[in-house]
This record gives structure tokens, C-alpha cells and sequence, in this order.
């Protein structure tokens, strides 16, 4: 039974990894990044490692996934000095709205 | 074509080096020297009665100061290349809030949620690193947890200021005492970050273990301290 979960487990890891490489929208993207996180930890605490899979929840999943989505949201609102109407006109991008939804 | 089929040959080569290593793992070969040395003398010798704590605090102390360094140096990059700008930035933020943009105010939900659960993941924090020799957890965890209730305090309300003196002075006065109580296990029992310098007390009890207890709060703070600066440093109001 345990390994049947382990394998199930495993193979969640691989699709959140693989659809964190192949998925367009970069927030879906890091949203399955950290799911990978999630499930390892859940791996952890099957082979009885509970103090591994604590840190890997907090900080793989949370943490980390966090840390990304603000650096994604820099990214996408870098404020641009030197040319004021320009930036006035990003605001109104249909790019950030979606950085909004954050 | 001829980039991916190098590509994949390069896959295949690799798989194919590690091919053996990944045949020799087997579960149930017993434990090495060093870690029946661990499993039977650890509790006696450091009184701690979650074993991987007395690895990770004694017997491998010097990884975790190292760790520890580890995080005050991304830390300290992180506030180095992002913080620079902050007060600078926040000011003109705090100008646009006037004119009245599209700020996006934390939700209801959100913000009652945060006020509710902010007070019983700092417990909970808290209690992770104060049962570090006791239960599974520790000052890593212990300060993650905390950090997240910070970030949690931190999405609810986007004007939020940290007391960023605080944060500091936290984070280098857990870190020096570190320091001072392996430097106290050094003079007074068998070796740096030795914590047999105070009495082991009963086993299973909350003060028992030696200096352990006291390492993960420090580490505890440290790393909540930090982590909170992080994310303090890279959030944005938006």
C-alpha cells in the first residue's frame, strides 16, 4: 500500500514538473513548481522523515513559491525611469491586469 | 532535429553513468558504524529525545552554523540588490496611492483570516523550535513557520512596515549568541557547539538536552528574522 502511494507520488512529482516546464502562463508554471514541493514532502513523511518533510512544505512549497511569484510580479511592473509616458501606458497593458489578480 | 537528438544522447549518456549507482541503493542494509554509534549512544550522551535534532544540533553542528551562514548570506544579497531602493520606491508609491490608482486593497476574507491565524502561527512557530529535541521540527522549521505568519500579516495589508530595527537587531543578536554558546561548549565541555555544558535533565522533558533547546530558539529567530526580511525586501504593492 505504501509503495503504491510512493509510486503514485512519484508520478504526480513528474507531471508537476513537466507541466512546470511546459505550461505558457509562468504563474501556472511556478504554481506546479511548488506543487512538486508539496508532494515530495508527502514523500518524505511516507519513509518517515518528518523533519525533512516539514522544511520541504514550508520552505519548498510555500516559501519558494512565494519568493516566485514577487519576483514574477517585479518583473512584470519594472518601473521605467527615464520615460514617464510610457510607463502610464503599461498600466493599462493586458499583461498586468493579470499581475493584479496576484 | 540534430540539436535534440544530441541532446537526448547526451540524457542517455548520463543516465547510463549513474546506472550503477542508482543499481547499488538498497533499502535494508542496516546502518553504518557512525549511525549505530548515533542510534545507540545519542540518547544517553545528549539526552535529546528526537534523535535527528542531536545529529543536526551536535554531532553535525558545524553544518548548521554553516547553513545558517548560508541563509545570512542570501539574506543579506537579497536586501543588498532589492532593499537599496525601497525607501525610495515606497515613497513614490505612497504619492501614486494619492492620485488613486488601481490599488488592489487585501480582501475581507483575507484579512480577517490573517488577523486570526497570525497569532497561532507565531504559537505555532514558536512551539516547533522549543520542541525541536523533543518532537520532529526545529529551528529551521520553526522559523519558517514564523516567517509565513509574517508573510500572511504581509498580504493582508500591502502598507504594512515592518520594524525593520528590529528584524535586524534579531537576526545578529541570535546569530553572535550562536556563536557564544558553541564557543561556551568549547571552554566548558568536549568541543565547539558541544551543548553538554548545562545539565541533560530528565529525558523527554521540555528543559532537557543541554544548550540544544537554546541553539534552535537562536536558530529559530535567526532564520524567521531572515526569511521574514526576504520577503519584506522583494514584496511589492501591486
Amino acid at each position: 500500500m505504501s509503495q503504491l502511494m510512493l509510486v503514485l507520488f512519484g508520478l504526480l512529482m513528474l507531471v508537476g514538473a513537466v507541466a512546470a516546464l511546459y505550461l505558457k502562463d509562468t504563474v501556472s508554471a511556478i504554481l506546479a513548481a511548488g506543487s512538486v514541493s508539496l508532494v515530495a514532502s508527502l514523500v518524505y513523511l511516507l519513509l518517515g522523515a518528518p523533519d525533512v518533510a516539514m522544511t520541504e512544505a514550508a520552505i519548498g512549497s510555500a516559501l519558494t513559491t512565494v519568493v516566485f511569484l514577487f519576483s514574477w510580479a517585479r518583473i512584470q511592473h519594472r518601473p521605467q525611469p527615464s520615460k514617464n509616458p510610457q510607463s502610464e501606458e503599461s498600466d493599462s497593458n493586458p499583461d498586468d491586469q493579470e499581475d493584479h489578480q496576484l | 532535429m540534430m540539436k535534440r537528438l544530441i541532446i537526448i544522447l547526451a540524457l542517455a549518456a548520463i543516465a547510463l553513468g549513474f546506472f550503477p549507482l542508482a543499481m547499488r541503493i538498497s533499502g535494508d542494509s542496516g546502518l553504518t558504524a557512525l549511525a549505530t554509534h548515533y542510534v545507540e549512544a545519542g540518547a544517553d550522551e545528549l539526552g535529546a529525545a528526537n534523535l535527528v535534532t542531536s545529529v543536526v544540533v551536535s554531532y553535525r553542528g558545524l553544518d548548521t552554523l554553516g547553513e545558517v551562514m548560508v541563509l545570512f548570506t542570501a539574506t543579506t544579497g537579497v536586501t543588498a540588490l532589492l532593499g537599496a531602493g525601497k525607501s525610495k520606491s515606497h515613497k513614490k508609491e505612497k504619492e501614486s496611492e494619492r492620485d488613486g490608482d488601481g490599488r488592489r486593497e487585501g480582501s475581507e476574507l483575507l484579512a480577517t483570516g490573517a488577523a486570526f491565524l497570525f497569532p497561532i502561527l507565531v504559537l505555532f512557530g514558536i512551539y516547533i523550535f522549543l520542541n525541536g529535541h523533543l518532537t520532529p521540527g526545529g529551528g529551521f522549521q520553526g522559523g519558517v513557520v514564523l516567517a509565513s505568519a509574517f508573510l500572511l500579516l504581509l498580504f493582508s495589508d500591502c502598507r504594512l512596515e515592518l520594524n525593520h530595527a528590529l528584524l535586524k537587531g534579531a537576526e545578529a543578536i541570535s546569530g553572535a549568541a550562536y556563536v557564544a554558546v558553541g564557543l561556551l561548549g568549547l571552554w566548558l565541555a568536549g568541543g565547539f557547539l558541544d551543548p553538554r555544558f548545562l545539565p541533560a535533565g530528565e529525558f523527554g522533558q521540555l528543559f532537557s538536552a543541554g544548550a540544544i533547546p537554546i541553539i534552535y530558539i537562536l536558530i529559530g529567530i535567526k532564520v524567521g528574522s531572515e526569511l521574514t526580511g526576504i520577503v519584506d525586501a522583494m514584496r511589492r504593492c501591486s
